[in-house]
């Protein structure tokens, strides 16, 4: 991972793909978000969305998978230099969350981030706050979700 | 009888819960969405900013959908949701929480696009037993509108 001092806006990473499979989106479903339109292919094909679809919370917990495993490639990275690495804090929220087209069965999307403001930490000086624009896009090209989400980053030089 | 629009007017709409969370959950959903130390491990969590272990943010999102489920999504005549306008975590979810949810009503209007329906924006908190808010968002969804009355029927 990177020290704030590193970051620079219109930073982009690409996060890697994530697969819904149909057993994956009724499994998060199930046990999150059971509406019928996330549980059966019927359902789903009558449905605004026109298929099964995965819950719009899978949608976003499989964006934050990517976004921990990149973290972990970059902080291994890191290591293998021989440098200090950077641990993220937790995260104070987001905004802008967009479910902008469904994501059906099999449907592979494509995870991106890219750095839009970072600025000092007022309350507590050894962090800074990133916000990034994290996106999905599907193997049609089509921009399926997009949040801009908020994260705590480390100054390399906090003690 | 499934609620629509007109069943969310402005203002509070109910509180729901307790559910409680287990550390087993927390575990679980950490190892498979957000692997990171201060969700998965109790030592590097007591050295986080957290200070002790933690469920994800994106855990207890999907806990706040599955009471909302329960609680009203599941009989009411929803077409999903285009997004979330703001979601905010002001305190970390622990192991053995029991968490209310409580919805209110921000705003509800026909869609203009789509008018046999509604957009209804509310906005849900999770609170822990002590009251302590963790999570707050706005967010709409899309709700069926009741069907109009047929001419010449009374009221």
């Amino acid at each position: 991972m990177r020290f704030f001092e590193d970051i620079e806006i219109g930073q982009r990473r690409e996060l890697g793909s994530f697969t819904f499979t149909a057993e994956l989106i009724r499994k998060f479903a199930a046990q999150f978000d059971p509406q019928r339109f996330h549980l059966d292919e019927e359902e789903g094909r009558k449905s605004l969305f026109g298929g099964l679809a995965a819950s719009g919370w899978h949608v976003g917990s499989a964006c934050m998978k990517l976004m921990v495993a990149d973290g972990q490639r970059q902080a291994r990275e890191a290591a293998a230099r021989g440098e200090k690495v950077a641990i993220w804090g937790p995260s104070p929220g987001f905004r802008e969350l967009r479910w902008i087209k469904p994501v059906l069965a099999n449907d592979i999307l494509h995870f991106a981030s890219e750095v839009e403001t970072k600025r000092l930490s007022e309350k507590r000086p050894e962090w800074g706050i990133v916000q990034a624009r994290n996106t999905g896009t599907n193997q049609r090209g089509e921009l399926a979700f997009s949040v801009l989400a908020t994260a705590f980053v480390p100054r390399r030089n906090a003690g | 009888m499934m609620l629509t629009f007109d069943d969310f007017p402005p203002g509070h709409f109910g509180s729901f819960g307790p559910r409680r969370v287990t550390r087993e959950e927390i575990l679980a959903f950490a190892a498979e969405f957000d692997p990171q130390p201060m969700h998965l491990d109790e030592d590097a969590a007591s050295r986080s900013m957290l200070k002790g272990l933690s469920g994800s943010g994106w855990h207890l999102c999907s806990i706040m959908m599955r009471m909302m489920f329960d609680g009203f999504i599941g009989r009411t005549a929803s077409l999903g949701s285009p997004g979330v306008n703001e979601l905010r975590w002001l305190a970390p979810l622990r192991p053995g929480d029991d968490l209310m949810l409580d919805v209110e009503i921000a705003e509800a209007r026909v869609s203009r696009s789509r008018p046999s329906t509604g957009i209804v924006t509310f906005k849900a908190m999770i609170r822990n037993a002590a009251g302590q808010l963790l999570c707050e968002m706005i967010s709409p969804i899309i709700v069926e509108r009741r069907p109009e009355p047929a001419m010449g029927q009374a009221g």
